[in-house]
């Protein structure tokens, strides 16, 4: 007979899980991003606005849904409708690409990690080129921090076509880095529940230093000032209110499974509506947190770059006008430069293209997200503070434990599927299920390691989660309200917890939440469409900076299946449904 | 007098590019064997450009700060002294005199001009020599001054690059390694824990009944008693009286 499902050993375990699920890489570096770009501290208003009308209500639903069918995605879905398992499935597959390349960010996190027990660092300094009369050449073009990502990290092709050939020691951080994630998910609930008190504590700890170290920065205090300035105008912008939605609804990891996953395992009477709200608000005060974390490290590196250029122009100024040493300050450089054009106009107009226009401005406008602003400009901000090591390694570890985190919620949504089928879970124990799913990823994720990987890897970024997701939530709410019922629903969860649904989330569950999606839908396919050919970002070696480049035929052939195979799911479902009913004529109804 | 007169002359030409700073005249310590050298050929032989010259930098504020020292005629002594012991290393160079060094267009950047002559004075050694005897030496004279290659520049010689220090196994490879192997013999061991819950379980409910079997998660119990065993004894025997009888103190 059927094994008892296992549970959370106690709440506290459940929304501990949510939390290290939910707050993940995105809230560090994607938040800060945009915080950055739609107005500063008037971002704040579009996306508290959409957390309290978007994502707690859809946050809410799931977990209800979860609680309330005791099974994973493909189950529940299953016992809603059995034309709409589709949705299941559909969560099921995304899951599954979202972990084949998010584990890739966690062997990046590994490759770091293990190198910040170095002095020096190995990217805050250039290597010699090969007959040692100065720096290798690409490097001296770009950075150290640049050098050290693009080429030791990815050792990146020129472009997505050249696939180049395996690098082996990203191939052994990926192979360690699902070897973590079995040992964490192998025993299911039980090994999980212990897991996710450090992945969902740990990184606060480390945050909170940062914060405090961050804050003491020489420098700090302009980058906190220009991006938390209140830019009103932006409000007026629509993509400011579609970005706050976007991130809103894919910070919180909603549509994967995941969710539903981790509610399963409830005792019935656990009162999800309370932590809902918990999970979501402790999701966006982390983003909010990060960005003042991130914002500071932002300024510090500003001003020391406003810094060195101003140096550097001073040394220039000071050399080819014989000036005294020291004389040159930054207080009284232009006065000089006046006093200098107007003296010796010819020697001065010989030395004026090569003076650079510092401006602080400028260097705190380099608006950067994603692995760009993690492994390269968090980077460049440590190897300037002082023990840098230690500030490398305890940043590192809090990315790790940032991406394990998610890792956990991903693999939980397609471990859960598979060990609720009775066909697959009667041959196999739960171990071994687990182990075939990490090797088969991890098999697939040894293509982010090629030459070409990191153009793989920004395909799989952009383009695997982002339109299924949408529409699988959007069925997701819809099925609920309208094909299960929004009444029955209602009355499930007074019998399961005991407390009434409020109007509140009535209203958002059946109108306000599926017009926000079906807009957001809207505007990201007349976006797709509009956008024309597809391009990337590829790095120019000769140069040591990115150029942008189309994507080939294939490329987008491979997009165009990441996106169908998730979405297809679902009317492909329920076609086969409805097929395999008609066939079987005279069964009686399934029982929902 | 006349020693003084020859420096404003070698120095005159070069006050027409350096105007805009007040020259320091310096009393150089010319050997009796300059003196009798004309004022053109001193001129020749040290001045800006000059074949076989070096123009060298100083940062002293840059590299000391508060405890920078003043750039004067002692402190240029040293520096001949410095360069007559580089080429003292040099062999055949062996009898180089510090007068043999000669300063010229000493700027208030510190920046200044330097050759060094042959002994005869006639001319100029030539610019490899020089050269290779100040790389070889780099250090010592960077240490006579507490500057480093960066605030003490020789122009046009470049400064060596310490070679990379790389170890035998690369640092990462040991962290990686010892990570490695712990998770290798946690997984091990959960797994293998794993494996013998398991026997004992498959051991253990072959020598119960089915009643186990059909347990589900909540077995709801009242009053003690599992309310299960009402379905499987197919009410034949009802067990809540049964053991409530047991209770009840034997007569």
């Amino acid at each position: 007979m059927e094994k008892a499902r296992p549970l959370w050993a106690n709440p506290l375990q459940f929304v501990f899980a949510c939390i290290s699920y939910a707050v993940g890489l995105g809230n560090v570096w994607r938040f800060p991003y945009l915080c950055q770009m739609y107005g500063g501290g008037s971002f704040l208003v579009p996306y508290l606005i959409m957390l309290i009308v978007e994502g707690m209500p859809l946050l809410y639903l799931e977990l209800a849904v979860g609680q309330r069918m005791r099974q994973g995605s493909i189950g529940a879905w299953r016992t809603i409708s059995p034309y709409l398992s589709g949705v299941g499935v559909a969560s099921v597959v995304v899951s599954f690409f979202l972990s084949m390349y998010y584990n890739v960010i966690n062997a990046w996190a590994f490759w770091y990690l293990f190198h910040s027990f170095q002095d020096p660092l190995p990217w805050s300094v250039c290597p010699l080129n090969a007959n040692r009369t100065g720096f290798d050449a690409e490097c001296e073009q770009a950075s150290s921090t640049k050098y050290f990502w693009y080429r030791k990290t990815l050792n990146i092709s020129p472009s997505i076509q050249d696939s180049g050939s395996l690098q082996w020691e990203p191939a052994l951080c990926l192979l360690l880095a699902w070897l973590v994630v079995y040992l964490c998910i192998l025993r299911g609930t039980e090994s999980t529940g212990k897991v996710v008190y450090f992945t969902a504590l740990l990184p606060y700890c480390v945050l909170i230093i940062y914060l405090i170290r961050g804050l003491t920065l020489h420098g700090a205090t302009n980058g906190l000032l220009y991006m938390f300035t209140p830019k009103l105008e932006q409000l007026a912008n629509p993509k400011a209110w579609i970005n706050a939605a976007t991130q809103i609804f894919f910070s919180l990891g909603l549509g994967f499974g995941s969710l539903i996953a981790f509610a399963s395992y409830n005792e019935p009477s656990n009162n999800c509506q309370k932590h809902a709200i918990i999970v979501s608000l402790i999701n966006s005060s982390t983003s909010i947190f990060a960005s003042v974390v991130t914002f500071s490290i932002y300024g510090f590196k500003a001003t020391f770059n406003y810094e060195s250029c101003l140096n550097k122009v001073i040394l220039l100024l000071t050399n080819s006008f014989d000036l005294e040493d020291g004389f040159l300050t930054a207080s009284n450089l232009e006065q000089v430069k006046g006093y200098l054009a107007s003296t010796y106009p010819g020697q001065y107009s010989k030395v004026f293209p090569l003076i650079k226009n510092c401006s602080l401005e400028a260097e705190l406008d380099t608006a950067v997200q994603g692995t760009g602003l993690a492994f390269i400009v968090y980077t460049e901000a440590i190897k300037n503070m002082e023990v840098s090591q230690l500030w490398s390694v305890l940043y590192f570890f809090m990315l790790l434990m940032l991406g394990i985190g998610s890792m956990l919620g991903n693999t939980a949504a397609i471990l859960t599927p598979l060990t609720d089928s009775k066909a697959i879970s009667r041959h196999l124990p739960k171990e071994a299920i687990s182990g075939l799913v990490c090797l088969i990823n991890c098999a697939v994720g040894l293509v982010f390691t090629l030459e070409a990987g990191n153009y793989w890897f920004d395909i799989f970024n952009d383009y695997a989660a982002t339109l299924s997701l949408l529409l699988i939530v959007l069925v997701e709410t819809v099925a609920v309200c309208y094909v299960y019922g929004l009444r029955r629903f209602e009355s499930d969860l007074q019998a399961m917890t005991g407390r009434t649904l409020s109007w509140y989330w009535k209203i958002m569950w059946a109108g306000v939440s599926p017009l926000l999606i079906i807009s957001l839908l809207l505007f990201y396919l007349s976006d797709y469409i509009l956008t024309g050919t597809l391009q990337y970002q590829a790095w120019d070696a000769s140069q040591g900076q990115l150029v942008t480049k189309d994507y080939p035929a294939y490329a987008l052939a491979v997009i165009g299946l990441l996106v169908a195979s998730s979405t297809m799911c679902i009317p492909l479902v329920a076609l086969g449904t409805f097929v395999l009913r008609r066939l079987r004529r005279g069964d009686p109804a399934p029982v929902a | 007098m006349s020693r003084v007169a020859k420096m404003s002359s070698c120095c005159y030409n070069e006050t027409k590019r350096q105007q805009h700073h007040a020259r320091r005249s310096k009393v150089k310590e010319a050997s009796p064997l300059n003196w009798e050298l004309g004022p053109d050929v001193y001129l020749q032989k040290c001045e800006s450009d000059a074949e076989n010259a070096f123009k060298v930098r100083l940062s002293i504020r840059t590299a000391l700060g508060d405890k920078a020292y003043a750039w004067d005629t002692n402190e240029e002594y040293l520096f001949k002294a410095m360069m007559a012991f580089s080429m003292r290393k040099v062999p055949n160079r062996e009898t180089t005199e510090i007068s043999h060094v000669l300063l010229c267009n000493v700027t208030r950047r510190v920046s200044f001009w330097f050759v060094v002559t042959d002994p005869t004075k006639n001319y100029t050694l030539p610019a490899d020599e020089i050269q290779s005897a100040i790389r070889m030496n780099r250090n010592r004279i960077n240490n006579a001054f507490s500057l480093n290659d960066q605030t003490l520049e020789f122009l046009k010689i470049p400064s060596t690059f310490a070679p990379p220090t790389d170890p035998s196994v690369p640092i990462w490879i040991i962290v990686f390694g010892v990570v490695f192997c712990i998770v290798i013999v946690a997984i091990t061991l959960l797994v293998l824990s794993g494996i013998r819950q398991r026997r004992r379980k498959n051991k253990g409910p072959s020598e119960v009944d089915d009643t186990e079997d059909k347990s589900e998660n909540t077995i709801t119990i009242e009053n003690g008693i599992p309310c299960d065993p009402l379905d499987t004894k197919g009410w034949h025997i009802n067990d809540t009286f049964m053991t409530e009888d047991e209770r009840l103190t034997p007569l």
